[in-house]
């Protein structure tokens, strides 16, 4: 059992210790790449939960924001021309906007229709990008994402650089976190919270339930657009796959990993979920079969997650 | 748009039929899963897959094509059987949301397995030959293999619905469906009932797969891509609704091949824009029960 004290410590300087954690988690990690991926599915994994864990609906066209913001940030970088920092703005935006549209048809739905429906939106976006190849290299993916170098006042970031790069990320992640949290902490992430505990009894109250989930929606796709543009300038490529299926699949189950719910729970999930692709990978090219293990092991014995279970042995 | 003549619709519309046909036993599995376990199989696609490989392998052991349609069903089922006996079991009455995700996870596991045992590439599976060529339908020459397709479909859908509406075992389905709580104190086993049905829905999605392998070969992603026109196809038709599954499979086969007559890049596509616009206008779907998901 931990000591109480230091916990309440922790809880009250935790700000500090994410920041902390940020700076010193490359220097643990085997190598600087599988680093910056965990910070990217962790922030996309973040934004899907921010739908499944505050509010209850499981999307399973999570892809579909990810993909877009990704493309967008390539699309804006390759067509437009405009720099990398417009990109990112352009795929938070884009995040949002392709959120607005799939919501717009999925919001009408509840429950089981909520995850088909996501589902089948997100594929027909991923045959639009497959068809339109002039647009985004179909099944090639969109080729050609590059960043250099970084040029802020009064110095030059070398983005090749694996730890530089790593901490460019960070950045963007950590602002992410931050708002996150803000918006948590706000009436309206109270109001997230009332709809998802007791719906009747939050429209009684006077708020239009499907306008707080909506709106939801839209916030979880500016967070998984900036996910999917950092993946974009990570790769240097956008995979036509960002916009699968799969993907949607995998950050369910990095959510359902960690634990949904909890804030940094999907986060935990993503690194441990990555770390053990990385090493099963290592001995067998079938490292698929040991991920479906772990998820009907996960539902089965740790409905929770990891994170979820640590936090509930410390007497949350 | 010349050539596109009267009689190219009319086989056209065939082309539908067939297609929907596919899409009709996967709906009906798969609505059959919802309506009485309220279980959304993810997995459903990856059970579809394993029916064209079950064809497969029973095929180069020399079963000729006919059993197969029997065994490959049946063997598939079973596998279902288990899966719902050890694993899904467990989950009943915990939420909506368990079920399919342990069902999503189950997919990997068979879509890799399929991998490990028959490599990663798609097998070619071969028309059986009693049904290759063509038949005259009046209108024209038309694959004989598709109309036989159309034809399963339809000894399928009248075999289920006289299994649930005219047999005593039909009954308890349904009135389980209705109401397990009062079947239970009618002194029957609900969980062997919903086990069976189990059993039922991932065997029509075997032979679905089986029956779509000489039109498309065999490959460990069948499955993945279906499931998302499956969903489309039971959102549209109402969730839990047998006649939906029939009615709205149908639709969305039909509306496939005609896209594909105009417009074949936006074939898929189609397929979404049916969902949207049905969604917008009828959001539990042609025959689903208003309210039901809420």
């Amino acid at each position: 059992m931990l000591n109480p004290l230091l916990v309440a410590r922790c809880k009250q300087h935790r700000v500090v210790l994410a920041i902390a954690f940020l700076i010193i988690f490359p220097l643990l990690m085997p190598f600087k790449a599988i680093a910056v991926n965990i910070l990217i599915y962790g922030l996309f994994a973040l934004g899907f939960n921010m739908l499944f864990g505050t509010l209850g609906l499981l999307s399973f066209g999570h892809a579909a924001l990810f993909g877009g913001g990704a493309y967008a940030c390539g699309l804006v970088m390759l067509k437009l021309g405009l720099p990398w920092y417009v990109g990112i703005l352009g795929s938070v935006l884009a995040g949002m906007l392709i959120a607005a549209t799939i919501g717009a048809f999925a919001i009408r739905t509840r429950g089981i229709y909520f995850a088909m429906v996501t589902l089948a939106l997100a594929q027909c976006l991923y045959f639009l990008a497959d068809q339109a190849t002039d647009l985004t290299g179909g099944e090639n993916g969109l080729r050609g994402v590059d960043l250099k170098t970084i040029q802020l006042p009064g110095m030059t970031l070398n983005f090749v650089d694996p730890l530089t790069r790593y901490y460019v990320v960070a950045f963007f992640v950590a602002v992410a976190l931050f708002v996150l949290s803000r918006i948590l902490a706000s009436p309206f992430g109270a109001v997230l919270e009332a709809v998802r505990e007791n719906e009747a009894r939050a429209r009684a109250c006077g708020y239009h339930v499907r306008m707080v989930r909506y709106l939801a929606f839209i916030l979880s796709g500016g967070f998984c657009g900036l996910a999917g543009a950092l993946q974009a300038l990570h790769l240097s490529i956008v995979p036509l796959e960002t916009l699968a299926i799969s993907n949607s699949g995998l950050v369910v189950m990095m959510s359902l990993l960690g634990g949904m719910g909890t804030f940094f729970g999907p986060f935990v999930g993503a690194g441990i979920f990555l770390l053990l692709e990385n090493l099963v990978s290592l001995w067998t090219v079938h490292w698929q079969i040991f991920v479906g293990a772990a998820f009907v092991a996960c539902v089965l014995f740790f409905p929770r997650g990891i994170w979820g279970t640590i936090l509930m042995g410390r007497g949350r | 748009m010349d050539g596109i003549t009267p009689d190219l619709l009319a086989l056209q519309l065939f082309t539908g039929l067939a297609l929907g046909a596919i899409y009709v036993l996967l709906a009906l599995g798969m609505s059959l899963l919802f309506g009485m376990l309220t279980v959304v199989n993810f997995a459903h696609g990856a059970f579809y897959m394993l029916g064209a490989y079950a064809g497969v392998l029973l095929l180069s052991i020399g079963v000729n094509f006919w059993f197969c349609l029997l065994l490959a069903p049946l063997l598939v089922g079973s596998l279902g059987l288990l899966c719902e006996r050890f694993l899904i079991r467990h989950l009943y009455g915990r939420g909506i949301d368990y079920p399919l995700l342990l069902t999503f996870g189950l997919s990997y596991i068979m879509v890799e397995m399929v991998r490990i045992l028959f490599g990663t590439q798609g097998l070619p599976f071969d028309t059986p030959d009693a049904l290759q060529g063509a038949s005259d339908i009046m209108i024209g020459y038309f694959p004989t293999y598709r109309l036989f397709v159309i034809g399963v479909a339809i000894v399928v859908v009248v075999a289920l619905w006289l299994f649930l509406e005219r047999t005593p075992y039909g009954l308890i389905i349904r009135a389980g469906a209705r109401d397990p709580q009062i079947v239970r104190i009618l002194g029957i086993d609900v969980a062997r009932v919903w086990l069976v049905v189990f059993g039922i829905g991932t065997g029509l999605a075997a032979l679905a797969g089986l029956l779509a392998a000489p039109l498309q070969g065999a490959s460990p992603e069948m499955g993945s891509s279906i499931l998302a026109e499956a969903f489309v196809v039971t959102v549209v038709g109402g969730m839990g609704s047998l006649v939906g599954a029939v009615v709205a499979g149908l639709l969305v086969g039909v509306v496939v091949a005609m896209t594909s007559l105009v417009a074949p890049e936006f074939a898929q596509v189609a397929i979404f824009a049916l969902m949207a616009i049905v969604l917008l206008i009828r959001p539990q779907g042609f025959f689903g029960r208003a309210g039901l998901m809420s």
